[in-house]
């Protein structure tokens, strides 16, 4: 299970655009992804509903988890996409 | 939500907003679609009651696609997300789940989508927001599985575009939002009939700033059935269903022979010569007559009608709808069409005013606002949000440099001199030398000397001043009553802020919809407002209104107005001034 601990830098956090892009990027994958906030339980990274409910905001730190192959390429780049200006 | 529509009468009856004849099909706009009823079962074939809501999911999302494609911009963004939310793969699950514990696939959706609408609506700010978006999409997907026709944004897609319209249409709504309406064009609506709204809506300023006929507050509208012929009449107010050809013929006759009497008037009275553009009374006392825009779009009209220059240019088509403010380039570009329309003129750009019934998903108040009206809106917005502030002074002054047309630009919902000394300052710093304020807010009116020391000129609201000084909401249709500006206090309020502005030596418009009644223009004018800025179609008959009296008699029209104890006794007085010679 691979796994990345990242603090939102993007200026409108997990919404509007970043959010679309972010959902679009993990919905490729062939395997689960999650997302989480620190303590927060872990919601499937592919719902659009599900990540924009998690309210994330600049500066959250979220947790990003995945199990597969390529699992770490796709993980470093849903960490770019939250950590985009 | 859900009541049965029964068969309207021949003709319905509204407040008419905007002058003028529109004839064509209606197309109604949906907005409620009727919650699935609570307890609905499926015939127990559980695999094809949930293919048919995933058909549904699938249906919607590659429609709200498509049309997205077809927009383009921002717009495609909002869509391209929605279609996202259609093919939420939890949403599906959960859809799912319901349908294999016996649950009707309309009624599986609307519990689906009602856990994620909880969640949203309690983030609030730009995810509450985003509630709206939801339960679009969710009507839409309900909409198709109960055989319903379709809520209405495909007629704003297609009003917009102009595509797969041959024949324009009377667009019936219960109420237009604007960025709704931002998209619309002219030339595919004949008219627009809306069931709540009153003279300063959204819908009627809209209506009026594209020239097509409007109806407002009439009752029973969205019971009209689709597709029916509708004969709207935008000064009376009257809507009429199915009429026979030769009532069309006759409305059609009347509005044209009215549109030709205006031009004649004011050509006779100013024989010929160029003077025929400028506004200007009897004894030759000039008012610059000005045009209200909401963007480069509205700028040919306010040419053919005449206008010598742009007294408020409304700056929030550029912002709304999107998820970020646009930038300068893209800010530059679009005020410099504006202003290379009007080389030499005055061109009064004012900066966004959002919030309250305008509110923007990047300009988030601080916090709830149980009272919008009264909360975060117009310049007090922008403080909080300064750089959004400064990326628009920065492209006025960009594209204010390379026109002859004299920029201006104007703060909105200004209540304090020192709000006044901070936009004054926050422009010169930019480089733009002439700031001004609107004076919307009785406060500001009441104590104008106090504000005007900073700015270079003031220009009145009268819509907002109206709300206020009565305490009106706009928006509230059964209030609308007292949405006068013709009630004393306001008039008050007017002639001691023209008054404050004289004495300083300073220029005082105003550009509420109340300079677009002829009889009040003569008032103001009298009270020392020194310019007048309207919906376009509207300066014909104000140009002409102003061209009959001489300066003294608008004087004494004011004086009688102001001496009158209420809004129909003032009107009453100031036309019996008026009709003196």
């Amino acid at each position: 299970m691979a796994e990345r601990k990242v603090t939102v830098t993007s200026e409108v956090g997990l919404h509007a655009r970043p959010a679309a892009t972010f959902v679009q990027t993990a919905a490729k994958a062939p395997f689960d992804v999650m997302i989480a906030k620190v303590d927060g339980p872990p919601v499937n990274a592919k719902s659009i509903l599900a990540v924009l409910s998690l309210d994330v905001e600049q500066g959250d730190f979220i947790v990003v988890s995945a199990e597969g192959e390529g699992a770490d390429e796709l993980l470093d780049q849903l960490v770019e996409i939250v950590s985009a200006p | 939500m859900g009541q049965v529509p029964t068969a309207p009468p021949p003709t319905l009856t509204g407040t008419g907003v905007s002058p003028g004849i529109g004839y064509g099909p209606a197309r109604v706009l949906v907005l409620d679609v009727p919650e699935p009823e609570a307890g609905a079962r499926h015939d127990g074939d559980a695999r094809a009651e949930r293919e048919r809501a995933e058909w549904a999911l699938e249906q919607v999302a590659a429609d709200l696609e498509a049309r997205g494609a077809r927009v383009g911009g921002e717009a495609e963004q909002v869509l391209h997300a929605q279609a996202m939310m259609a093919r939420d793969p939890e949403l599906a699950t959960r859809t799912g789940e319901l349908i294999d514990r016996g649950v009707a696939a309309p009624r599986a959706v609307f519990a689906a989508f009602g856990t994620y609408r909880g969640l949203l609506a309690a983030a609030g700010g730009y995810l509450g927001e985003r509630v709206a978006d939801l339960d679009d999409v969710r009507d839409r997907v309900i909409a198709l599985l109960t055989g319903r026709p379709l809520p209405g944004a495909a007629e704003f897609a297609a009003a917009g575009s102009g595509m797969g319209v041959t024949t324009p249409f009377v667009l019936v709504a219960r109420d237009l939002a604007p960025a709704d309406t931002a998209l619309l064009s002219p030339d595919a609506v004949a008219a627009f009939v809306t069931e709540q709204g009153g003279p300063t809506s959204h819908t009627a300023i809209l209506a009026r700033s594209l020239g097509v006929p409007a109806v407002v507050g009439c009752t029973g509208a969205t019971a009209i059935p689709p597709g029916v012929p509708l004969l709207v009449d935008g000064a009376g107010g009257s809507v009429r269903l199915s009429p026979p050809a030769h009532e069309v013929a006759r409305a059609r006759r009347v509005a044209r022979a009215g549109r030709a009497v205006l031009p004649a008037v004011s050509s006779t009275q100013v024989s010929g010569s160029h003077l025929f553009r400028r506004g200007m009374t009897a004894d030759g006392h000039a008012v610059p007559l000005l045009a209200n825009i909401g963007g480069p779009r509205d700028v040919e009209s306010a040419l053919a009608y005449g206008a010598e220059g742009v007294g408020l240019f409304r700056t929030e088509f550029l912002f709304l709808g999107r998820a970020a403010a646009p930038s300068v380039a893209e800010q530059a570009e679009a005020y410099r069409a504006v202003f290379e329309a009007f080389p030499g003129d005055r061109v009064v750009v004012r900066t966004l005013d959002a919030g309250a019934d305008k509110p923007l998903a990047f300009l988030p108040p601080s916090g709830v606002e149980p009272n919008p009206a009264l909360g975060e809106r117009g310049l007090r917005l922008l403080r909080r949000h300064r750089d959004v502030m400064n990326v628009q002074l920065a492209a006025l002054a960009a594209a204010a440099t390379k026109t002859s047309a004299k920029a201006q630009v104007m703060a909105p919902m200004v209540a304090t001199a020192e709000e006044a000394e901070w936009f004054a300052l926050a422009c010169r710093t930019a480089g733009l030398a002439s700031p001004g304020i609107m004076i919307e807010v009785p406060a500001a009116a009441l104590r104008a000397a106090d504000l005007i020391g900073a700015v270079d000129f003031l220009s009145i609201g009268t819509n907002d001043l109206t709300q206020y000084a009565l305490a009106a909401d706009r928006q509230v249709g059964s209030v609308a009553g007292l949405q006068d500006p013709w009630h004393p206090a306001v008039l008050d309020l007017v002639a001691a802020t023209a008054s404050a502005a004289s004495g300083a030596g300073k220029g005082c418009g105003v550009c509420g919809e109340a300079a677009a009644d002829p009889v009040l223009a003569c008032v103001f004018v009298g009270m020392g407002v020194t310019s007048l800025s309207m919906a376009a179609p509207a300066l014909p008959a104000v140009r002409a209104a102003l061209i009959r009296h001489a300066l003294a008699q608008c004087a004494a029209a004011a004086s009688a107005a102001r001496s009158a104890r209420s809004a129909v006794d003032a009107r009453a007085a100031a036309e019996a001034a008026l009709s003196r010679t």
